[in-house]
């Protein structure tokens, strides 16, 4: 009947509209604390800079996006590449890259091994691993620097043993960082890990056994493609922050070794340059922007392959 | 039921804030981090009855940067001397007027009339000293007062040595180093200032604040740092010994001033005055070891501070100390410039 449809369909307009009355507050604080700033950063990015920090308004310059990758040089005023920026970024990019690798070294076995347990006990497994989340990054950075600095526990014990007749200077260097890095992102590997291997059917695992796979076959042909969208998901989980890092490589790489965001803290501090600073800064994002597509489409694919 | 006990107990926050601001009760200090003795404090809140709030900042340009940002909620600021004018022509600083003030007379003839804030209008003296050499005689026994400790590193220091990450202070010394003047134009002089910095930056361990646990510890074996941290470090570890760069070193002097938007101008003005009291000056040294500028406080300073090889500046090397005055803007710009390059 006409009428009955026209109620249905009356009934459907009411509920869309009811949703997005609903989602309102959620879309304001997302423009508001979200996006609003992003665009503050862009036009930031392309204004000339104040003189003590800050930018001059309304005035538009190329520069910060200029000084991004290039730099006048303060002698002969010719235009070459900012091999500092360069340096740093190419730091940020190796240690995040590095961080990656060794989290998914340690996180994959840790991972196997919580989904192996009996499914009473994984919890308190998982509750283990997300113990260091309790206290403060920073807290967490100092303990690491406790533990590596030149009469810290590591070179101490080393000397202590006969190992070393000096200690290991391991704190300020890029050692350091990455050392800090890879203990505080573990979880974050771990955790998505050990979700895509919990949904694993291991009578996959046994079936290739039974067919004379070796461990590695069954490893390599069996256990990673199936987990594939975890390794992906806390790839992407531990890279993202990792690129961004800031207190990690501030405390542990003492002010020299600088990352990425060091370098746009930098920016706004002492070096008195905002346009620059939010010029990395949307670099850095569509860095991560990027990273986060080639994901996208490696899941869409995989999640095909597999159903 | 629930709702109204949070209305109540929102209420009551609302009443026991607005109460606190009503009251004569606080003052937000803003300085240097590790520099402000908590006894001070402690004496001025209880004989005042003002709730003190001490927040850290680690550079000028932190401190400038966030002030100018506005909603700090800071009363009070204590920038360093070539920063002085700079808050004054941005209009950051309220002109206090501390040279009306009972106890300016305890400030020294030395002090009052400073190129930075001329007969003290803004601002009282907080702390002065200098940058010079800390080196753990135990790794290297060599001359120390020289800044080629950290310019041209002996192969003992190597990797081993923190520089200050204040980019005047480490201009001056190297500008030094190369004979030239604080605040020189000369392109040759700033060309091997350049050169020399980034030639010597891979040699340093670190630029960074910590020097006062870290250089004791051995992290560091030698440092170019302001005098009372390394005096402090000394006193930690017997082993540490202080250089005046024979070259030429920077004199800071520190100054406390009052925010032009602070919301407890009296509380402020009220330390103001209560730190030029020679006694209260004596605490400020007592903790962070530097001088103070203020007549008769050494009399209630401790004794190893009286005799200080970090403060008292010996005869030969009094004259390469010398003041660091703010450059003219485009010099800024240029040693911005040349910092800005050293901060791969």
């Amino acid at each position: 009947m006409a009428t009955a449809a026209e109620t249905a369909k009356h009934a459907e307009q009411e509920q869309v509209r009811r949703r997005w009355l609903l989602s309102t507050p959620a879309l304001i604080i997302i423009f508001v604390a979200a996006i609003g700033p992003l665009f503050v950063m862009l036009a930031y990015s392309f204004m000339a800079k104040g003189d003590y920090g800050d930018v001059k308004f309304g005035t538009f310059s190329l520069d910060g996006w200029t000084s991004v990758l290039f730099q006048r040089d303060i002698f002969d005023d010719t235009l070459g590449l900012a091999d500092a920026h360069l340096s740093i970024l190419w730091r940020s990019l190796r240690l995040s890259f590095y961080t990656t690798v060794l989290t998914l070294i340690f996180g994959f076995p840790t991972a196997y091994f919580i989904s192996t347990r009996p499914p009473h006990t994984r919890e308190i497994w998982v509750f283990l691993v997300t113990i260091p989340f309790w206290t403060n990054l920073l807290i967490r950075t100092f303990a690491m620097q406790q533990v590596i600095r030149n009469e810290g526990l590591v070179n101490t014990a080393l000397i202590w043993l006969g190992i070393i007749e000096r200690p290991l200077q391991i704190m300020h260097t890029d050692v350091a960082i990455l050392l800090g890095m890879v203990y505080v992102y573990l979880p974050l590997m771990v955790l998505p890990l050990y979700a895509s291997m919990e949904k694993l059917d291991f009578r996959l695992v046994e079936a290739g056994y039974d067919l004379y796979a070796s461990r590695l076959q069954v490893l390599w042909r069996i256990i990673i493609p199936l987990v594939k969208p975890g390794i992906i998901a806390g790839s992407i989980l531990v890279f993202i922050p990792s690129l961004g890092a800031y207190v990690i490589p501030r405390i542990l790489g003492g002010g020299k070794n600088m990352m990425l965001g060091n370098l746009i803290e930098l920016q706004f501090g002492s070096g008195r340059n905002w346009p620059l600073g939010a010029a990395i800064s949307i670099t850095l994002m569509a860095m991560v922007m990027v990273a986060l597509l080639v994901y996208v489409r490696n899941a869409t694919r995989s999640g095909a392959g597999h159903g | 039921m629930r709702w109204k006990t949070t209305a109540a107990a929102a209420a009551i926050a609302v009443l026991a804030l607005a109460g606190s601001a009503a009251a004569e009760g606080e003052l937000n200090i803003f300085n240097w981090g590790d520099y402000t003795n908590p006894e001070l404090i402690k004496k001025f809140e209880t004989q005042h009855n003002v709730k003190v709030t001490v927040t850290d900042y680690d550079s000028n340009d932190t401190a400038l940067a966030k002030v100018r940002a506005g909603g700090h909620g800071f009363d009070i600021v204590v920038p360093s001397a070539n920063y002085v004018p700079i808050w004054v022509k941005e209009g950051l600083l309220l002109e206090a007027r501390p040279d009306q003030m009972e106890n300016f007379k305890n400030v020294d003839q030395r002090w009052v009339d400073v190129p930075w804030d001329p007969g003290r209008r803004y601002t009282v003296p907080w702390q002065w000293g200098v940058s010079g050499i800390g080196v753990n005689t135990k790794v290297y026994g060599g001359d120390i007062n020289t800044s080629a400790i950290w310019l041209d590193p002996p192969a003992e220091l190597v990797g081993k040595i923190n520089v200050e990450p204040e980019m005047t202070d480490v201009l001056f010394a190297t500008i030094k180093y190369f004979g030239g003047d604080w605040c020189t134009k000369d392109l040759e002089v700033l060309k091997k200032v350049r050169d020399k910095l980034v030639e010597a930056k891979p040699k340093w361990l670190a630029m960074d604040y910590s020097v006062t646990e870290k250089l004791p510890a051995g992290d560091y074996s030698a440092v170019y740092y302001w005098n009372g941290a390394i005096m402090r470090s000394r006193l930690k570890n017997p082993d540490i010994k202080f250089g005046y760069p024979k070259e030429g070193y920077p004199v800071f002097m520190d100054s406390v001033a009052i925010l032009a938007d602070a919301k407890n101008v009296d509380n402020a003005k009220l330390f103001m005055n209560f730190i030029m009291d020679p006694e209260n000056a004596a605490l400020i040294s007592a903790f962070a070891k530097y001088a103070n500028g203020i007549k008769g406080s050494e009399q209630f300073m401790p004794e190893d501070m009286r005799t200080a090889p970090e403060l008292v500046v010996p005869a030969e090397f009094e004259k390469a100390g010398e003041f660091l005055t703010t450059c003219e803007p485009d010099v800024q710009e240029l040693y911005t410039r040349i910092w800005t390059e050293i901060q791969k």
